[in-house]
């Protein structure tokens, strides 16, 4: 195998993280910010964390491993995305370090105002990760402002104000729009009846929410935002040194979608997504669900396709941008850890699956006044 | 680009004090998992219902601990991009491998099982209940051998070699990172030290219990498991840190000499120092109290082989920063020109010493044009801190063999069925409970500070392994950190003591009055 071959597809790995910890964590994330908004009284908001609680932590597995596999198999994407964006990613990061303790803590105690306390952070939680994850693929449309030198150390001119780019923002309405969707279907398949009408009517708005505001960032990613174009490669299965080729500013960042039409599929997995969500959730939850993962899973691709060959795209200097070509790893360790991947990704896809089917079933309100289950 | 001194001061701060506040959760995982493990093996094997409550009751504690590790893990893997990044792109290639493969087979496992082994209960039949739990303590304890892979890697690089046209280190022979012997030696280590913690919280909280005359079945039998696992675990911590003080004499000489607050090479079988004040400026040790022979057989397991002291090893440092700075010379030149096949001779030859000459970078931006002066600093910053290494590894030791004394008295009471007879035991048992938390955090410092100041022994100088943010960037994050730990801190603690205050009988788990309890009904 070439070593632009394996590259290509830690790409896709690269990908395929990403969507499983949006399709999987993502639910969870709109479940907390939607606590207090479906969840009316203790009670409905016991049965919204029951439907989470058991499989939450495997969920966000996904992201560290997502996290894991970018610093093994793209050390400088991880370097020059977590330590440019240094405080969007410990924002992020606060998130990470409050959600075990909340859904840990908030049980522990039987008492109002600590309960309201875990829900506000769980809430917080769940917002902040959806927005700054959406800000943040927003931001890699536009370049963020970074430079090697010749050792390849990075140096960062832009401030956390630069993230917030009109362009940043709609994309983050439309993750958040698309998260929170994905959470409300979860809810109307897995939650009792009363909650699963509510979950089902807001995900249909978050889903029409999510529908227009994917066709204006398309709009405007056509419209006002430039794209680069890699003008050189040095060599085919060259060395992973950014600085070897050359890159400008020019055209859209729709041309790998002229190059290969097929690239349209994306898209419109994630628009048929989400008309799907509208046209099902409310007659049946899991179809509501499956609808609502190919609209994560067909938004996330159609942004990787666009970015194709980038991975991190500098609005400083474009010969610093990070690409498929020139980010990677060496050719052993991407061979390694597709060995790995091989081994333990079907042992993972089976023993989560076990899990979820052990855990099945809706979550009702009698269940939760007398299981007395709890972490 | 030059770096700045107070990134680098502040990054490490942070970087440790993350870094003890997570391991103050995860050696208490790694221990009290198995012994749920083994407490719920009993249940399937009796069919007892008094295991089973055994393993929620504690089941409770581990959840509460599990969360704070699980919470303050995720701030170590980000931070080696935030805080690190120059790190991250010139060791991403080895350093990264084993914590994505930590997550793909360890910590996937344990995510996945965790919510089983609180919502399964009534989901599952027992013996597949127990099967997960099994599950959720080998994946914790992989997660450890992931994690010390990599840290071995830090401490003994081995199987990589530097890429000029990359700038970084590259992987080439993966088999030498996973059977690296420092990695190894620091496993069994890490994990018996985290296996006396699990004992000791046990042991001390049901000690506890009997002191008030409460859940006084519950207690012995959680005290006899304790005292069994909590006796095999502190053989194995001494053992075996003993084994890992043999594998850093090897690879890490100035460590060990540091430890010893050896100044000088002494004659073969070297003594061993157990008590003294070191003498950090003049380069002596006051008051020493030597044990002969004691200190070769433990570093070198021979009679015969010297162990070299600082002043020696600082003259080796010097002759490789010398080599480092051909072999800088080189990598630039061929930077410059691929085709000089002179320079790549050299690099061939002196890539190994290549870190001594970045050492000069925290003195001078460029190592070539290095005096002797400038030699001869970099050389002497290789020395750690002599007395933190020498008291943090005395007290660790004392701790060590105090746990032994212990568990070996805490076996011999419940094997005669006495653990409930003497009070003083038992107040012993309960004051017991921090110091294998003293012991491990002084582990981490042994273990960590002592390998200053590489980042990658002998490779990368921690001072350039820093990212190009500011230092009120950091002081930022570092008071983030600080303030949010402190508040979960108190958080984590004032619900552990609440709930081994309530204890099985008040939270339900087990009736008020002992001889209520259904020991012999299995009500499966």
């Amino acid at each position: 195998m070439t070593y632009d071959t394996l590259r290509i597809i830690w790409w896709l790995l690269l990908g395929v993280l990403f969507i499983a910890f949006a399709v999987m964590d993502g639910f969870d994330f709109g479940i907390a910010a939607l606590l207090r908004v479906l969840g009316r009284n203790e009670h409905e908001r016991l049965v919204l964390l029951e439907t989470i609680e058991p499989t939450w932590e495997g969920n966000q597995v996904w992201f560290v491993l997502a996290g894991g596999a970018s610093f093994a198999a793209w050390p400088m994407l991880y370097a020059v995305s977590f330590s440019g964006m240094y405080y969007a990613i410990l924002l992020v990061l606060l998130a990470f370090i409050m959600r075990p303790v909340g859904f840990n803590f908030r049980g522990k105690v039987v008492h109002t105002r600590w309960r309201d306390l875990w829900d506000y952070v769980l809430i917080g939680s769940g917002v902040v990760v959806m927005l700054v994850a959406g800000v943040a693929f927003g931001n890699l449309f536009l370049g963020v402002p970074f430079r090697f030198d010749s050792d390849l150390r990075m140096t960062w001119e832009g401030n956390l104000w630069d993230l917030f780019h009109p362009f940043a923002l709609i994309s983050g309405g439309v993750s958040l729009a698309m998260l929170l969707a994905h959470g409300a279907t979860w809810a109307a398949y897995r939650a009792d009846d009363v909650i699963a009408l509510r979950a089902s009517r807001l995900a249909r708005w978050f889903a029409g929410a999510f529908i227009a505001l994917y066709a204006l960032a398309g709009w405007v990613l056509a419209n006002h935002v430039k794209a680069l174009t890699v003008t050189s490669l040095p060599t085919v299965d060259g060395p992973s040194n950014p600085l070897f080729k050359t890159a400008q500013v020019s055209g859209t960042w729709f041309a790998g979608y002229s190059a290969h039409p097929w690239f349209w599929a994306a898209p419109a997995l994630g628009l048929l997504g989400g008309i799907g969500v509208i046209l099902t959730v409310r007659r049946h939850g899991l179809t509501g669900f499956l609808a609502s993962s190919a609209m994560v899973t067909g938004t996330i691709l159609s942004a990787g396709f666009a970015l194709f060959p980038f991975l991190l795209p500098s609005s400083l200097d474009p010969r610093s941008s990070l690409t498929v070509f020139d980010a990677s790893s060496s050719r052993s360790t991407l061979l390694l850890m597709l060995g790995a991947v091989i081994v333990f990704l079907p042992m993972i896809i089976a023993y989560t699956g076990w899990v979820y089917r052990i855990m099945r079933g809706r979550v009702t309100l009698d269940h939760v006044a007398h299981s007395g289950e709890h972490y | 680009m030059s770096i700045d001194p107070d990134v680098v001061t502040l990054s490490r701060l942070q970087f440790a004090i993350t870094a003890l506040y997570h391991f103050l959760f995860v050696p208490l995982t790694l221990g009290l998992v198995w012994m749920l493990a083994i407490m719920e093996s009993v249940y399937v094997m009796t069919g007892r219902e008094v295991w089973k409550r055994m393993v929620q009751f504690w089941g409770v504690l581990f959840g509460i601990n599990f969360a704070m590790g699980v919470a303050t893990g995720v701030t170590m893997e980000f931070q080696f991009g935030t805080n690190w990044a120059y790190y991250a792109h010139y060791v991403g290639d080895v350093f990264g491998t084993p914590l994505a493969i930590e997550g793909l087979m360890a910590f996937f496992l344990e995510g996945t099982l965790i919510g089983l082994f609180y919502f399964g209960w009534k989901r599952m039949s027992p013996v597949k209940h127990m099967a997960a739990t099994w599950f959720l303590a080998l994946g914790t304890n992989l997660s450890a051998l992931w994690i010390l892979i990599a840290n071995g890697w830090m401490q003994n690089p081995v199987g990589s070699a530097f890429n000029a046209q990359t700038m970084r280190m590259e992987v080439t022979s993966f088999s030498e990172v996973m059977f690296n012997p420092v990695a190894q030696a620091k496993f069994v280590h890490t994990v018996s030290a985290g296996y006396v913690m699990g004992s000791m919280f046990v042991l001390s909280i049901s000690a506890w219990y009997l002191l008030r005359g409460r859940n006084v079945d519950f207690a012995k039998r959680s005290m006899t498991v304790a005292a069994s696992f909590g006796l095999a675990a502190s053989l194995s911590v001494v053992v075996l840190g003993d084994e890992s003080g043999y594998a850093i004499s090897e690879n890490q000489k100035m460590k060990m000499a540091a430890i010893e607050a050896m100044w000088e090479t002494e004659p073969a079988p070297a003594s061993f120092t157990l008590l003294g004040i070191p003498d950090v400026k003049n380069h002596k040790t006051d008051y020493a109290l030597r044990i002969p022979w004691v200190m070769g057989l433990i570093g070198t397991r021979s009679v015969d082989t010297p162990i070299p002291g600082i002043a020696n090893l600082v003259e080796d440092a010097k002759g490789k920063i010398s080599n480092g700075i051909l072999a800088y010379d080189a990598m630039l030149t061929l930077r410059a020109d691929q085709s000089n096949a002179s320079a790549r001779a050299t690099l061939a030859a002196h890539d190994k010493d290549m870190g001594y000459a970045l050492l000069l970078k925290r003195f001078i931006p460029d190592p070539r044009k290095a005096t002797a002066q400038d030699i001869q600093r970099a050389a002497d910053s290789t020395i750690p801190n002599v007395p933190v290494l020498f008291w943090s590894f005395r007290v660790m030791v004392a701790c060590g063999f105090y746990f032994i004394a212990l568990f070996i008295g805490s076996f011999w009471l419940a094997s005669k069925r006495r653990l409930d007879r003497h009070r003083w035991y038992l107040k012993l048992a309960l004051w017991s409970l921090p110091l294998p938390w003293v012991a491990s955090e002084l582990g981490w410092i042994v273990a960590e500070y002592g390998r200053q100041p590489w980042a990658i022994e002998g490779v990368l100088p921690t001072a350039l392994g820093v990212s190009s943010v500011t230092s009120s960037q950091v002081w930022v994050s570092l008071g983030g950190f600080v303030l949010f730990y402190t508040a979960l801190a108190i958080v984590d603690g004032v619900l552990m003591v609440r709930y081994a205050k309530r204890g099985p009988d008040g939270l339900g788990i087990w009736p008020k009055r002992d001889d209520a309890i259904p020991i012999t009904s299995a009500t499966v």
